[in-house]
Order: structure tokens, then sequence, then C-alpha cells
């Protein structure tokens, strides 16, 4: 496997130089230049077509000087912060049944249970005691409304 | 009406019991509320209005202002114990406030904060005493051209926050301008960049976005490693907290940087504290013995952007008062305002040497307290700051699809950690980008087209420093390789 090809840099550039390919190409859709002035499409052809250009110069650099490039992206690291991520997802999408309290205290049991790897009743007491005491103070105290779902 | 007159008069207005206890319960409510993530001051204040409308106006001017610099000062807090910025101005206090408190020195980086924002706040006011009428002309002064040179300036400093690498500094800014492109074009109706979603027609908040990269991705790169990270070292007692003579020694010069910086940057209407804070945190960088120490954890990088930062509020309050936000309790903008209306403007001025006393004895002691959140394990503290996070955007928005992009952005913000792209650039791409726009924009409305109109004085002036900040980089590298080249021969 060719080095730039384990390059955080070369892929990145490959995104980047999508993005800005697509902003340009939504933007010819849109006016460039009407007779009063500059249209909606102006500002970004310009910074898209920007974006272009060092994307590509950053993936020819990581291909012409791989040493020069990003460090290589360790694969095994993400899993661990993208089960977190879940997590927090999942959270977000249980708060229309479940509410903030009850899906809050079950992303808390995560983190402390699954992911710290603390003892159930650490895991439990934490995650209880939090979702009691946002409630408390933010929803009690501070009247600021929380998500609330359906159950609670 | 002489400023002395005026002063002496301000005071005895501030300091009745009914107007002192407006300022306190300002800067106290603004502390709390700056250590809030995603409630902001200007949320706080347009919360609060209507509530104001039945106390008097001098009072309840003094408890909005207090609400607005503690509000900034309590930002600090976040962005240095947990980074997550409180709001857009301390974005940058993270990149050297963390740090630092990685590095176990929490308590001088809270207590530098307090220090600078009482010396550059009251500088601030002393300026806004003084200077007030004249700045105001030439504020008005100020037309869509150099606007977006002044913009461009601050995106330009960008370089000097960026690290390794200027190209991926560029594109983290650019992709930060894309996103504050998205949402429907004031100037045409047209919907741009919303994938048919109606929840983005109203463009994507700062809020959202920085929450998201800063505190979201934050916690999501500190869960990579199996064992959790150990608990950051917190000196004991106060006076362990307390920054030592050699940081105040090394902060002299960041104290007038961001007093000045802060203070001329705030009377231009629109231009904002987060400009500011960039730019004084910049120069301070540039000037710097140490520029290699910026982005590890430097004392100098804490007290430019805090005091510019509060500063600014001196600075702000000038077009605020001339340009328009009065108008709520009957009184009539304008350059005549401080004579219409001298006891409500020299009360406010009173009131805010008042409320800058009121913040260094409430926040220096506090030093301790805050400086304890850092003992809290860190698998509580990320679910906390998860937590925060969560009701920072619900509270700003009450929509779930916001919540939803505020997991994108955590991604985001994550894929950048992990990838090496600075975070700062993003973030002030995304509050600039919109104004930037309209300002170049109306610019050429205003030119038809004519592109000389950003080369008129002041905007040239702008532009051109911007253009040499950008060649900074360049001319590093060239510099390297001539030591590299002296070497070899020699």
């Amino acid at each position: 496997m060719k080095p730039f090809v384990r390059s955080g840099d070369f892929w990145s550039g490959i995104v980047l130089a999508a993005l800005g390919a697509y902003v340009v190409g939504q933007a010819r859709g849109w006016v460039y230049m009407a007779e009063d002035g500059p249209g909606a499409g102006f500002f970004p052809t310009w910074y898209g077509a920007v974006m272009i250009v060092l994307s590509l110069a950053l993936v020819v650099t990581s291909i012409i000087k791989p040493a020069a490039a990003g460090k290589p992206v360790v694969w095994n690291d993400l899993g661990r912060a993208l089960g977190c991520w879940v997590a927090f997802v999942a959270c977000i999408a249980l708060m229309p049944l479940a509410g903030f309290a009850v899906s809050f205290a079950l992303l808390t049991w995560f983190i402390v249970k699954v992911m710290a790897g603390r003892p159930q009743r650490v895991a439990l007491t934490v995650a209880v005691g939090f979702a009691l005491g946002f409630y408390a103070l933010f929803e009690l105290a501070l009247d600021l409304a929380l998500p609330h779902g359906l159950l609670f | 009406m002489d400023i002395l007159d005026g002063l002496l008069q301000g005071f005895q207005v501030a300091l009745t019991a009914s107007n002192l206890t407006m300022c306190v319960i300002g800067v106290v409510l603004g502390t709390i509320i700056g250590v809030l993530p995603g409630l902001g001051p200007p949320a706080t204040i347009a919360m609060l209005l209507p509530l104001t409308f039945k106390l008097d106006p001098t009072g309840a001017m003094i408890m909005l202002a207090g609400i607005y610099y503690g509000a900034k000062y309590g930002g600090s807090t976040t962005s240095i114990l947990l980074n997550v910025p409180g709001e857009s101005s301390s974005v940058v206090t993270c990149i050297d406030g963390y740090r630092m408190a990685l590095k176990g020195r929490a308590g001088p980086a809270l207590g530098m904060a307090a220090i600078a924002s009482f010396i550059a706040g009251t500088f601030g006011v002393v300026a806004l005493m003084l200077v007030a009428p004249p700045l105001a002309k030439l504020s008005l002064a100020f037309s869509a051209p150099e606007y977006f040179a002044l913009m461009v300036l601050g995106l330009a400093m960008v370089v000097l926050l960026s690290g390794e690498s200027l190209v991926k500094a560029l594109l983290a800014m650019l992709v930060g301008l894309w996103i504050a492109s998205m949402g429907t074009d004031l100037f045409s109706a047209t919907s741009r960049f919303t994938f048919g979603q109606v929840q983005l027609l109203g463009g994507i908040d700062f809020v959202i976005v920085a929450i998201g990269v800063f505190a979201v991705g934050e916690v999501l790169g500190n869960m990579e490693p199996v064992k959790p990270a150990e608990m950051l070292p917190v000196p004991k007692g106060l006076k362990n907290l307390m920054p030592t003579w050699e940081d105040m020694r090394r902060c002299r010069f960041a104290f007038v940087n961001g007093s000045v910086i802060g203070f001329l940057i705030g009377v231009l209407p629109g231009a904002g504290s987060t400009i500011a804070s960039f730019i004084s945190y910049g120069i301070e960088k540039a000037v710097s013995r140490h520029p290699e120490e910026f982005g590890q954890g430097a004392i100098e990088g804490v007290a430019a952007p805090e005091g510019a930062n509060n500063a600014e509020t001196g600075g702000a309050l000038v077009p605020l008062i001339l340009l328009g936000a009065l108008v709520l309790w009957g009184f009539k903008p304008g350059p005549l305002f401080i004579q219409d209306s001298p006891q409500l403007f020299w009360g406010l001025v009173a009131s805010m040497y008042i409320g800058n006393v009121l913040l260094l004895i409430l926040n220096l002691p506090l030093v301790a307290v805050f400086a304890q959140l850092l003992r809290m394990p860190s698998y509580a503290m990320y679910p906390l700051i998860l937590g925060v996070s969560i009701v920072g955007v619900y509270t700003a928005s009450s929509s779930m699809f916001q919540l939803g992009l505020l997991a994108v952005f955590g991604l985001l913000g994550y894929a950048m950690r992990k990838l090496d792209y600075p975070t700062a650039p993003l973030v002030l791409g995304l509050v600039l980008g919109d104004p930037m726009e309209k300002a170049l924009r109306q610019s050429l409305m205003m030119s038809q087209g004519d592109l000389s109109i950003l080369f008129r004085p002041i905007p040239s002036v702008l532009l051109g420093i911007a253009a040499l900040l950008l060649m900074i980089p360049l001319f590093r590298k060239f510099n390297a390789l001539r030591v590299q080249m002296i070497d070899r021969e020699a």
C-alpha cells in the first residue's frame, strides 16, 4: 500500500475537494451577478473555488511528500470515540420518546460503565444523580425547558 | 458639562442603593450565565429585556451592562477548564487557557483572565469616557468596504493561530464560510445549501457549531484511550492559584495590547469582541519572543484576548448608545445623546467602573472554586460536558433538529482533531462569514461591481496588512531554507 493512502491529509483533501466542487456546482445554479450587484452565487463561487485549489494542493503534497503529510490515521482508536458518538446520537434520538432525564441517565451510565469500566453501582449512582441534578438545576431552579418526551 | 462633573454625577447615580443592587445582580447573573456554554450574553439580554421595561431605564441599563461584561468573564471559565467556549469571543481563550489547565495551571489562567479583564475593562471605561464623542463620529465613517477589509484582516489572523499548516487552517476557515452560507440569502431570498430541510432556512447558529466542535469533539477525542485520562492536577490554596510575578511580567504587553485593540475594535459597530480577541491574540503572538509557546499554554495567550474581550465592552457601548439600543426606552440615540441624557450616560459609565471592581472581587476568590471542577473524575466530567452541551443548544433553539446538528458538528470537531485541522479558524469563518459576504456585496453594489471600491485608503491598509500576515509562513519557510543553506556552507 502506498504511504499516502494511510495519510489523513490525502483523504481529507479529497473530501474537501469534493465539497468545494459541490459548493461551486450549487453556486452555478444561483445568480452570480445581477444588475444591482453580486447575487447569491457570487461569494460561494469564490470560496468554493479556493477550497478546491487548496484541498488539491493538500492531496498533491501528501502524494509527493508523504513524510510531510499528516500523521497516519490509527483506525483502531476510532472505535471507542465512534462508540461514544453513537451513544450520544442515540441519546438525542431517544429524547422525543423518553425525555431528557431518562435519555441523559442512559448516556451517562454508558460512559461510566461501558467506556470507563467503573463498577455498576458507581455507574448507576452517577447516572441517576446527574439526571436528577440537571432536572433540578435547569428545569426547576432556572426554569429552562429541557426536552420532554412522550413518556416523561 | 465637563468629563469630571459628568463622572461625579454618574457615581451619584450608580452608587444609589437600587442601582448598585442592579449592578451586583447583573455582574453575578452574567458570570453564572457566561459559565453555561450556549447561553451567551446576547440571548440572556434578549430574554431579560421585556422584564426590564417596568424598571427605571438607568437601573435596567446598568443591570444589562453588568450581565454583558460579567458573562464575558464567565465565558473564559469554561474555555479554560473545559475547553468549551461560553461565547464566541472566548473561543481564542481555549487555545492557551485549556493547555494551561492541562499542565496543572488552571488557577493562574483563571486568575490572569480576571486580572486582564479588570485592567482592560477599566481601560475601556476610561477610554469610553474620554473619547466617546470623537470615536463615535469616526466609526460612523466606516461603511461596507471598510468592514469587509476589517473582517478579512480578522480572518488573516487565522494564519497566526494556524499552527503547523497554513493550508489546513485556510481550509477550516473556508468550511466555516460554507456553514455560514447555509440558509436563506437575505439579499435575494435564495435558499442555499439547505438540503431541502426547512429547519436550515434560518441558517446554522454559531452556538451549535462551537459547542459541537469544541465540547463534543473534545469529549470524543478523550474517549479514544482505553484507560480514562488521569485527573488533571489542581494546586491547592488561593496563593498557588494566582498568577506569579513572572506571569504578570510576561503579560505586561498583553494588558496594553488587549486594552487598546479591544476598545478600538469595539467602537466599530458590528465588529464585535470575537474579532477583537482574535486580533489581539494574533498581535501578541506576532510580537512575542516565544511565539512557539502559543497554543501550548502561553499565559499571554489568555491575557490578551481576555483583555480585548472586556475592553471591547466599553467600546461597544459607544455605537450601542449612539446608534440605537435605547430606542426601547424612548431615548433618541445619536451624537446628542450624551448631552440630552447625561444622567443615564454617566451613570452607566460609573457603574462600569464599579462593575469591574465587583468582578475582580467576586472572581479572584472564586478561582479556587472554579478550579475544583478539575478534581472531578473524567468519567463524570464527560457526561457533564455532553449534558451541558445538550441543555445549551436546546435552550437556545428548543429544537431536536438542532440537537442532531450538535451531534454532526461534534463528529466534525473530532475528525478535525484527528486529522490535525485547527478548529478556531472554522469557528471564526462561521462567525464572520455572513457579515463578510454582506459587506462585500454591499460594497460591490455601491460601486456597481467595481472592485476598486475595496482600495480606498482604510480598506487598502487593512487588506495590505492581511496580505502581509498571509505571507508570514512563507517568510518563515524562506528563512529556514536560508539558515539551512548557510549551515551547509559552513
